[in-house]
This record gives C-alpha cells, sequence and structure tokens, in this order.
C-alpha cells in the first residue's frame, strides 16, 4: 500500500478536505486576530484598522476583567470538583447489579440529551424559581423561608445547573472504565484482606485514573465556553461573568467588535493556558 | 496447619445445582490436585474453600474451626488466579507487600518476607518493575510471591499454568513442587490437565460434574480406576475401551486397555496402522480395522518401523486389563 505513489495519490486527495478544515479554523481566527487590533464600532460607523494594543488594554484593565477570570476558574473547577467526585460515586454505584440497571442507566445518561438552554429555562423557572420551583415548594412544606437561588446564590446556582448537565459525560466514561476492571484483580484484593475502601483506594481509583484525566480535559474545554446557562439565567450579574460572557458583552451589548476580539484572543491564551496547566497535573496518567 | 475438611458442601446458581453435596477432607501438608474436564465445578469448589463464593449449604471447616461464613481474607488462605491478578500500577515490590500491608505487618518484617521471597522465586532483579514489564512466567512468580509472603495455612491455586507456554509450564511445574517440599504446607491445585495432576499430586481429586469420581494417589488412579470417566481421563494417550464380545471372554462388559500395556508382535487382535506419531522416544500407533474399537491406540517403541498401511498384530498384557461392568464401575 504504502508505494510512493500511493501516498502521492493519498495526498492529493486528502489535500481538498485539509484546506477545508484550515480554512474553517484559520479565517475565525485570523478576522479575531484582525478586529482584536482594529478600532470597529459598527454602530457608530467607526472604523480604524490600526489601533495597535489599545483594545488590549482597555480590556485588561476593565474592572470587570480579573472577577470574570476569576469567575470562570471557580466555574469551571467547581463543576470539574462536582462531576468527577459525584461521576465516580455513581458510576460505582451503576456497577453493582441491581434491579432495573439498564433502564437506570439511560435515566442518569438522559441529562446530557437536554439542550443548555433548555436545561438552563427548566432549572430556572421551574427548580429555583422562589415561588413555582420544586425547591421552594419543599421548603414550604417543611414551613421553611423559600430560598431565591439565583439571587442569593447566583454563581453556586449556574454551577448546580452546569453539573447536573455535565454528570452524566463524567458518569458514563467512568462507568466504562469501572467496567473495565479485571474482576480477578478485585477477589484477589479481597483475599489479600483488603476491606472495600482499601480496594477503592489501590485497585478502583489507580485503575480510574486514566478515564479521570480524560474527563477532566474534555470538561475544561467546553466549560470555558459556557454561555447559555449564564445568559438565561442572570444574564451575568451578581457575579456570575464569566469571561466568554464579558466578550460577549463587549461585541454585542456594547456593539464593539475591536474590543471584545482583544478578549476574546485573551480567552484563547486563558484557555491555553488552563490547559498545560493542567497537562502538567494530570497529563502523565495517559502515558503508559 | 492447614488441615480443610468439607462436609456436605452445595452450591447451585439459581435453579442450577453445580456442586450437589460434598464430603472432602484434605490433610495437613498435603499437595492436592482437583482435576476434571471444564464445567466440572472444581473451580467453584476451590472459589468455595476461598470464599469467594458462598456456598448454598454445608460447613467448611478448616483446622477444626467452622469457617463457612468467615470472610476470605481471615480464612488464613492464600490464592494465585490464572490471569496472575497483579495489580498493574504498583511495582513488584509493592505488589508483594500489599497483603502485609492490609495486615499491617511492619516495615523491618515486611522487607524481609519480600527479600526472602524474592530470592526463593528468582525474582530479585525484578522488584521494581511493574507487572506490565514482566513475562508471563515472572508475572506467575509475583502471584505465587504475593501469596508466600502472608504465610497461609494452605494455597489455592485456580488453573496458574494453563496461561503459560509448553516449556514454560513444565519449569513452573517443577518449581511449584520445590515450593511444596520447602514450604510443606497445605497446597490444592485446580486444572484440567492431567499431566499436572499426575505429576504434581500427592493426591488427585477426579471430579465431573460436580460429583467427586475418585480419590486417590496418581498411581492409585492410573492403576485402578473406580469407573469408566476416571480410566479414560488418567493417562495419556487415553486407555482404550473395547466392549462386546471380547469384553465378555473376560467376563466384563467393557474391558479397558492402556496404549502402553499393548505390545505390538504375535497377538490375537489383527489390524491395519492408521496414523502413526513417532515422537522419537515413543511411536504412537492407531490401529484401525481390529473389529474391537474404532481405533487401537498402541504405545509402541520409538524405533518401531511400522507406517501407515502397515498391517499389525497385537498383544494386550493380561495383566493389565481393567474390566468394568455395565454400570461403568470397576469389576
Amino acid at each position: 500500500m504504502a508505494t510512493k505513489a500511493s501516498r502521492t495519490a493519498a495526498r492529493l486527495m486528502m489535500a481538498p478536505a485539509v484546506t477545508l478544515l484550515l480554512g474553517w479554523m484559520l479565517v475565525p481566527l485570523v478576522m479575531t486576530l484582525y478586529f482584536s487590533f482594529a478600532d470597529y464600532r459598527p454602530l457608530r460607523n467607526v472604523f480604524e484598522p490600526w489601533a495597535g494594543f489599545g483594545n488590549y488594554e482597555r480590556f485588561v484593565t476593565s474592572s470587570a476583567f480579573w472577577p470574570s477570570v476569576w469567575t470562570t476558574l471557580v466555574l469551571v473547577g467547581a463543576v470539574l470538583a462536582i462531576t468527577v467526585v459525584l461521576g465516580i460515586l455513581l458510576a460505582m454505584l451503576l456497577d453493582q447489579p441491581i434491579w432495573g440497571r439498564g433502564a437506570v442507566r439511560i435515566l442518569v445518561i438522559s441529562p446530557f440529551f437536554v439542550m443548555p438552554t433548555v436545561s438552563a429555562l427548566v432549572w430556572k423557572n421551574m427548580m429555583l424559581d422562589p415561588v413555582n420551583g420544586v425547591f421552594s415548594h419543599v421548603a414550604r412544606l417543611l414551613g421553611a423561608q423559600p430560598y431565591d437561588f439565583l439571587t442569593q446564590a447566583p454563581l453556586p446556582s449556574i454551577v448546580l445547573i452546569v453539573s447536573w448537565q455535565w454528570l452524566p459525560f463524567a458518569t458514563l466514561i467512568l462507568l466504562t472504565a469501572v467496567q473495565s476492571l479485571d474482576r480477578e484483580q478485585l477477589e484477589a484484593a479481597e483475599m489479600d484482606g483488603a476491606p472495600p475502601l482499601a480496594r477503592f483506594r489501590y485497585l478502583v481509583l489507580p485503575h480510574l485514573a486514566r478515564a479521570i484525566t480524560i474527563v477532566i480535559l474534555i470538561q475544561t474545554i467546553f466549560l470555558l465556553s459556557i454561555f447559555a446557562e449564564i445568559f438565561v439565567t442572570t444574564g451575568g450579574s451578581f457575579g456570575t461573568r464569566t469571561l466568554t460572557y464579558l466578550v460577549f458583552q463587549r461585541v454585542l451589548e456594547a456593539q464593539n467588535v475591536g474590543l471584545g476580539s482583544a478578549g476574546g484572543i485573551l480567552a484563547v491564551l486563558l484557555a491555553n493556558v488552563v490547559a498545560i496547566f493542567l497537562m502538567r497535573i494530570v497529563g502523565r496518567n495517559l502515558d503508559a | 496447619m492447614g488441615r480443610i475438611e468439607l462436609k456436605g458442601v452445595r452450591k447451585a446458581f439459581g435453579e442450577v445445582e453445580v456442586i450437589p453435596p460434598l464430603d472432602l477432607a484434605i490433610e495437613d501438608g498435603e499437595f492436592c490436585v482437583f482435576v476434571g474436564p471444564s464445567g466440572c465445578g472444581k473451580s467453584t469448589l476451590l472459589r468455595l474453600i476461598a470464599g469467594l463464593e458462598d456456598t448454598s449449604g454445608g460447613h467448611i471447616e478448616i483446622d477444626g474451626l467452622d469457617m463457612t461464613d468467615t470472610p476470605p481474607a481471615r480464612r488464613g488462605l492464600a490464592m494465585v488466579f490464572q490471569s496472575y491478578a497483579l495489580y498493574p500500577h504498583m511495582s513488584v515490590r509493592k505488589n508483594i507487600a500489599f497483603p502485609m500491608k492490609m495486615a499491617g505487618v511492619d516495615a523491618a518484617e515486611q522487607a524481609r518476607r519480600i527479600e526472602a521471597a524474592a530470592r526463593a522465586l528468582n525474582l530479585s532483579d525484578y522488584l521494581d518493575r511493574r507487572p506490565g514489564q514482566l513475562s508471563g512466567g515472572q508475572r506467575q512468580r509475583v502471584a505465587i510471591g504475593r501469596a508466600i509472603v502472608r504465610e497461609p495455612s494452605a494455597f489455592l491455586f485456580d488453573e496458574p499454568l494453563s496461561n503459560l507456554d509448553a516449556a514454560l509450564r513444565v519449569g513452573m511445574r517443577m518449581e511449584i513442587g520445590e515450593l511444596h517440599e520447602q514450604l510443606s504446607t497445605t497446597m490444592i491445585y485446580v486444572t484440567h490437565d492431567q499431566v499436572e495432576a499426575m505429576t504434581m499430586a500427592d493426591r488427585i481429586v477426579v471430579l465431573r460434574a460436580g460429583r467427586i469420581e475418585q480419590v486417590g494417589t496418581p498411581l492409585d488412579l492410573y492403576r485402578s480406576p473406580r469407573n469408566l470417566f476416571v480410566a479414560g481421563f488418567i493417562g495419556s494417550p487415553r486407555m482404550n475401551f473395547v466392549e462386546g464380545e471380547e469384553a465378555g471372554r473376560h467376563g466384563a462388559h467393557t474391558i479397558g486397555i492402556r496404549p502402553e500395556h499393548v505390545r505390538v508382535g504375535e497377538g490375537p487382535w489383527r489390524g491395519t496402522v492408521g496414523v502413526s506419531e513417532h515422537l522419537g522416544s515413543d511411536t504412537f500407533l492407531h490401529v484401525h480395522g481390529t473389529g474391537l474399537a474404532e481405533t487401537i491406540t498402541v504405545r509402541a517403541g520409538g524405533e518401531v518401523p511400522l507406517r501407515g498401511g502397515d498391517p499389525v498384530s497385537l498383544a494386550p498384557e493380561e495383566g493389565k486389563l481393567h474390566r468394568f461392568g455395565p454400570d461403568g464401575l470397576r469389576l
């Protein structure tokens, strides 16, 4: 197969797809880079093709910038912690031979099929709402004062919604990993006198290390760009403005394309910093 | 100490009874082999003794104490699994140390026992490697090392050699035998390979469909199998069975004669050589057309010049004939 002629032919045939994909990626990135150095406010009819680093300077020095970076990191970190811990517990539970396991598994996976906008709306109006929400009904039933989640604790509420959405993904990946653990190893550990907790710590957790790494890396990529959940619930107020949301506000609410583009480039940089940081910590689990 | 006694032990998975009530006593220091065709319940029996399966009835006593409901870790038994079941993310040293760590043995004692086990099993150079970097035979030795350091009252082996290649299997067979000599601890060994059973065992337990067909020393089973099943299972190549008139002449429903007890030369049985397998030391002749059975297997000397198609005359050694009744039992 791998003769010189066939390899040349293969390259030729792959070329259109590769070119298209490359263009697909590069054009928006280059456009964003270009705009980030321009003073571009379409509604005011301002277009200055070269504004130097002015946009970057304004974006970073604005009072909203550092809080938004912090919010992003808190949101991502909290959701990761919740989904990984609960995901491991759920995976262990679903691995047990319980009655109706198939149905339970499908139910556990189902939140992942709900679109982010829809799930955020459902949570906002039917679960967390201080008047009509399920939680407020429960609170009243118990004689307590209903709690206005989105006003009193906006960021934890969003963390809750996003965690609910991503828990199925973590559970699914971790469940397949749990199932691939050799039963004889567990039995050997049982014979060796390891109680259940020790078996979990010395056998199950190390076995799950790679799956946990994958969950963390993939989720981080998606969580950094969380948008719909914030847009639908708080609209970025009460300290729930992430970097992504700040970029959105600069471009669409303030109609400042240049400033927003600079923010977009900074967001790309932040994502890379986080990714490198994560690879350093957990990436070595992917070797061997 | 390690005397294991099974009293009326029974195991059923739902409706299916895999082991009907069974009694067996394994003496202290004995090398006992459970042998039988696959699916005969020998591994299940071992797992019942280990405590990895719950009994459906009966009692398991170890050194006179009822251990039927004792969790596996507290029975004082160590098990070596077919897949070795090593912990892949731990070094060899940590694998061997694991049971001691769980038992809270102090570090100096741990180091001493690991050292001793590694020396006995030729693992000293590999202590810091991971199981993934070892060959099959080395992994097997690590699994045995992990069992030894617990200083158990009995070892349980579940087909430990079946994942090894033929040459390695012979070597490990010797090593396990030597280990038994050194430790003189009770060992229960499960295998489907009757050669392993014959070469290693003090006593063999032949199982079929969860029932004990016969218990005895290897030579007992070889010399006087209790029934047709044991006669056919023990010995390689298989014993020849002849029914009908020829059997009637010896006053039996079926007669059995081992290939090594049939001589080539002037004799009452005549046939044609089908396939002849020359092993150098021996020649196995598969003789057809004798009118006795489809094939009579004969073990002849290594230099026998017979080839396929040659006519041959066979003489069974009368004293080595096994006679069985219509119910399959030895007469």
